[in-house]
């Protein structure tokens, strides 16, 4: 890959060199190496959240003006050019409103919730290749790494949900724990998919990897992928967890002010981060043509796939519960292994024994084999589905009504 | 041995919740989602309608009728002034009666159109459907401005008549709405319903039997949503509706889908019956002679419309004075939710609310 | 087939987030954002020599800086707050007051007793519309007999103490008269639009025609 670099992302071993050669000059001969290790961390996760937070705020931004647009309104446009301020006072409402405590509620738990919720977020991005590396460098188990801290949301969700002492909260997060948990499940078979392919469990080998992107050669594993990711962040179809209509606001109910804000946070960054996931092992990550860095085509596709979800949100009633518990097990589950079977059968038999190289070609023969296959099963599974609820006989009309005029 | 056991729970949904329509509550218990028991609890908007109409006389009490039903008070207009009529014996103007006509029939594509829209927005669909609702609604809101100066609280018919001819703009708008509004319609039943989550979500939900409905007195697109062919506009011929052509749906088995898609079909029946009015409409007079104080002879008399939510009847004791002894409003509202607990018992939590938002409730008739 | 459903609903979606007459008629009360060639047919002139004229004004437009008035587009039936009463018109029969259902004018006529004289109107001392409790139905107007009280055209009236609502007689006097066509067909002869127009004065507002005496056994009490 030959591409001109305008911006090189700084990863943390750069920040280690830095810092130890400032402190070797300073004269900390003994103590300098943990002291960058220090320093490096500490300069790296305030650029990380720096950057998501300020990133978030334009996300919400894009979120309220596209979604408005799909419902033929307006959107934020007040606040600075085309509203573009509409989310730094938003945060500033939130942070001046009281932060007020239930009397009942479990005051530790309530408090550690928000922040539980928000740290898994802010940690998965820096594993994701925003270029030829990424934040932590290239973390050798990068997809391992996502998929145990995504993990820690149900749990964090269940605090915030325990500890408000709220029937609708313990509600939505009863709900969340029990969706969350069943959609790891799909979400791994997706990611197992993947890792088939590329051989790898790190990132930027992921990335390497694809010469084909691998959305087009493993649709099926795309739409499982897709599908538990969308309600791993509880987004239309799957949004149980808040479902504002039926739960009031579900977990987040009793939280107020600074801990709202970042519950709140923590909620609209859920789908930056999916995406660049979805970015990463789906759509080849940050390859692209030559004339443009690579940073600009991982925004490019990350712009795409939220595009694409907030499309889905505003266009897609919710699911009950029972319907999404459903569709995890009954149906992602069994298209993710069959997936992966299919996925095996063609790597052992396509892989090359020694050098365990996949070429382009093989690639392109799976992805025929995957695409018929694919359509074959949504067809079948779509017609096997819809007999029993699509077509209704016409209406009679009960033999109780009688509506002759009067005096026939 | 002990297994699992499970704790029921009980839920106050309301009065200050998001998709109950209202300040209505509901006292649910809860077996982990699934509800096994309910009541309803209202009076939370309770205003004194019915006393309040011993006090005034029988022109003032048009302006309470519009506060019932707010989303669609030329309905319950036409419901009183109609009982008013009969009452002392007014002929009423034939312009007139079409414009009534005209009138309730727009009223019933708005009531409905919000109806579709917020059960919709109770589903979950994020507004996006009640939004294109709304914006056909205002178009109708519009319409209504140019007719009476008032876009909710309308007020518009009077005793004898009503109280002001519709001038050539509204007729150009009605002209333009009519031309638009079925492409519209047909654009939100694509969108709506064929969808597989709406129809997941609504198809065999919430069943309410023949037998049962009837039994309930339940009325309006429910009553027609269970199969039960029965409209006042046919069964009972008020105004000029003998003389226009237009069929009544039916549901084929009274569950939640039943509920909505009925609208849907009726709001097309009503660009029908608007488009043959226009085409019958003549001049003439709009209003008889009324007093305005009229003192109806002394007796007591019923009269009932179809309206958007159901039958519409107002009942009214007179004693020979300025204002009614007694007035009494058949609210349809109030009585199409009587068969809420046979609706919902065994479902869960999310059908709960479809299931509300499928009756169209109104609380300001529920509560008067 | 089953999801195809779903696949058309996202293209409905899309047809609405594209085509432009599919918008929701907003117009963004009380000042609102131009573009650039908004700006330019405003100021009746081209685009492109606005754009090289003004660059700055371009450029703030741009960015969404620039604001235009708008209100909403008003029917001239529409029953409006502050109600235009002419002094001149008004006999101080308190048809009005007797008429309102809920009772919120308040008429005090010639207790002082200085200028009523045989056939004269009354001398009116109080004139008072509590528009805080007023529903804006019209039957006040609709009782008047003399075309002296009309509903108003203006919605702007918030304040911050219900006892401000209040409008009594020297407010109702100096207030601005656009009398509101509602219930007036006379105004809508005359091509009378509250809100674009100019002010109607007292002769113009009445129905000057005396109906006939079988207009009037027609209209007064055959019962
Ligand atoms: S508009 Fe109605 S409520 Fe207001 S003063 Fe006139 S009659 Fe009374
Ligand atoms: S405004 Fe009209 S009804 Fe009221 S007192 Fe004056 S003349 Fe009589």
């Amino acid at each position: 890959m030959t591409q001109i670099y305008f911006v090189q992302l700084i990863d943390f071993y750069s920040f280690y060199e830095m810092f130890y050669s400032i402190f070797q000059n300073l004269g900390f001969e003994k103590s300098s190496s943990w002291m960058s290790y220090i320093a490096a961390g500490g300069s790296l996760s305030f650029l990380a959240i720096n950057l998501l937070v300020l990133a978030t705020a334009f996300y919400t931004w894009f979120e309220r003006r596209t979604i408005a647009r799909f419902q033929v309104r307006r959107g934020p446009n007040r606040n600075g050019p085309f509203g573009l301020g509409q989310p730094f006072a938003d945060v500033i409402k939130l942070i001046m409103k009281e932060d007020t405590i239930p009397s009942e509620a479990d005051k530790p738990v309530f408090t550690i919730a928000p922040i539980a919720l928000l740290a898994p977020t802010l940690l998965i991005i820096t594993v994701i290749p925003i270029d030829d590396s990424s934040f932590l460098a290239t973390l050798n188990i990068g997809i391992l790494f996502i998929v145990g801290i995504t993990s820690v949301n149900s749990i964090a969700i269940f605090m915030a949900g325990w500890g408000s002492r709220n029937k609708y909260a313990i509600l939505g997060s009863m709900r969340g724990a029990a969706m969350l948990i069943s959609y790891e499940i799909p979400m791994a078979l997706g990611i197992t998919s993947v890792l088939l392919i590329a051989g790898s469990l790190a990132m930027s080998e992921i990335v390497a990897k694809q010469e084909i992107w691998f959305i087009a050669v493993m649709p099926m594993g795309f739409f499982v992928f897709m599908a538990s990711a969308t309600a791993e962040m509880s987004r239309t179809p799957f949004d149980q967890i808040e479902a504002e209509s039926e739960l009031g606001s579900g977990y987040n109910t009793e939280f107020s002010g600074i801990k709202f804000a970042i519950l709140f946070l923590a909620e609209f960054m859920a789908p930056i981060v999916t995406s660049a996931v979805v970015t990463t092992l789906f759509l080849g990550g940050s390859q692209g043509f030559n004339f443009l860095p690579g940073q600009f085509w991982f925004v490019l596709k990350m712009f795409v796939v939220i595009f694409a979800l907030l499309w889905i949100r505003s266009t897609w009633p919710r699911l009950r519960v029972d319907q999404i518990m459903g569709f995890a097990w009954k149906i992602l589950m069994e298209l993710g292994f069959v997936n992966i079977f299919l996925i095996a059968i063609e790597v052992a038999i396509l892989m090359d024994p020694v050098t365990g190289i996949l070429t382009s070609q093989d690639m392109l023969i799976m992805a025929g084999i995957n695409w018929v296959f694919t359509i074959i099963t949504l067809v079948f599974l779509a017609n096997f589905l819809g007999k029993r609820n699509y077509d209704r006989p016409d209406p009679v009309p009960s033999p109780l009504a009688n509506m002759e005029p009067k005096g026939e | 041995m002990t297994g699992i056991r499970t704790e029921p729970v009980t839920v106050n949904l309301g009065p200050q919740h998001p998709s109950t329509h209202g300040v209505f509550r509901l006292r649910v218990t809860f077996d982990g989602e699934e509800i096994i028991d309910l009541e309803p609890v209202f009076g939370y908007l309770h205003r004194g309608t019915e006393k309040l109409a011993e006090t005034r006389n029988y022109t003032q009490i048009v302006t309470l009728t519009d506060r019932m039903d707010y989303v669609a008070s030329m309905s319950n207009n036409l419901a009183y002034v109609r009982t008013v009529e009969k009452l002392s014996g007014i002929q009423v103007p034939e312009r007139a009666q079409y414009i009534r006509v005209i009138c309730a029939e727009l009223q019933r594509i708005a009531s409905h159109l919000m109806a579709t829209g917020f059960l919709l927005n109770d589903i979950g669909a994020l507004a996006t459907p009640l939004i294109y609702c709304f914006r056909e609604r205002e178009k109708i809101l519009d319409l209504f401005e140019m007719l009476c100066g008032a876009r909710i609280t309308l007020s518009y018919m009077r005793p004898g008549g009503i109280f002001q001819d519709a001038d050539s703009d509204f007729w150009n708008a009605l002209d333009i709405l009519i031309q638009e509004l079925p492409h519209y319609l047909d654009e939100l039943e694509a969108l709506i319903s064929k969808n597989e989550i709406v129809l997941a979500r609504t198809r065999s939900v919430g069943i309410l039997s023949d037998a049962d409905a009837i039994d309930y007195g339940v009325t309006g697109p429910i009553l027609r949503a269970s199969r039960v062919k029965w409209d006042l506009r046919k069964a009972n011929p008020y105004e000029i509706y003998n003389r226009l052509d237009f069929e009544i749906p039916i549901g084929v088995e009274g569950d939640t889908y039943d509920r909505f898609h009925v609208r849907l079909l009726e709001m097309q029946e009503s660009v029908k019956i608007i488009t043959q009015c226009i085409k019958q409409i003549e001049k003439g007079p709009i209003r008889a002679n009324t007093p305005y104080f009229i003192r109806p002879k002394p007796g007591e008399t019923y009269q009932s419309v179809e309206g958007p939510k159901g039958e519409l009847g107002f009942y009214l004791i007179s004693d020979g004075g300025v204002s009614p002894y007694r007035c009494k409003v058949r609210a349809p509202s109030f009585i199409n939710l009587t068969p809420l607990k046979k609706m919902m018992l065994g479902w869960k939590m999310g059908d709960l609310i479809t299931i509300l938002g499928s009756i169209d409730i109104v609380l300001g008739e529920v509560d008067r | 087939m089953y999801g195809l459903g779903l696949i058309k609903g996202l293209g409905i979606t899309m047809k609405n987030l594209v085509i432009p007459n599919r918008q929701f008629n907003i117009y963004q009360y009380p000042n609102k954002k131009v573009t650039p060639w908004d700006l330019a047919k405003i100021n009746s002139s081209k685009t492109f020599p606005f754009i090289a004229k003004n660059p700055i004004t371009t450029f703030k437009s741009l960015v969404g800086l620039v604001n235009v008035e708008e209100r909403l587009p008003q029917h001239p039936n529409f029953r409006g707050e502050e109600f235009a009463w002419y002094d001149n018109r008004c006999t101080g029969c308190a048809s009005c007051a007797k008429y309102c259902p809920l009772g919120i004018i308040k008429i005090v006529t010639g207790t002082s007793g200085v200028n009523s004289q045989e056939g004269q109107s009354y001398d009116l001392e109080v004139f008072d519309i509590d528009i805080g409790r007023c529903m804006f139905c019209g039957l006040c107007v609709e009782a008047c007999p003399y075309d002296a009280l009309h509903m108003g055209s203006g919605f702007e009236e918030a304040q911050y103490q219900r006892s401000n609502l209040v409008i009594d007689i020297n407010k109702l006097k100096s207030a601005e008269k656009k009398p509101s066509t509602w219930f007036r067909p006379q105004l809508v002869k005359q091509g009378h639009d509250p809100i674009t127009g100019d002010t109607a004065d007292w002769k113009k507002v009445g129905r000057h025609e005396k109906p006939s005496l079988d207009d009037q056994s027609e209209r007064w009490a055959k019962r």
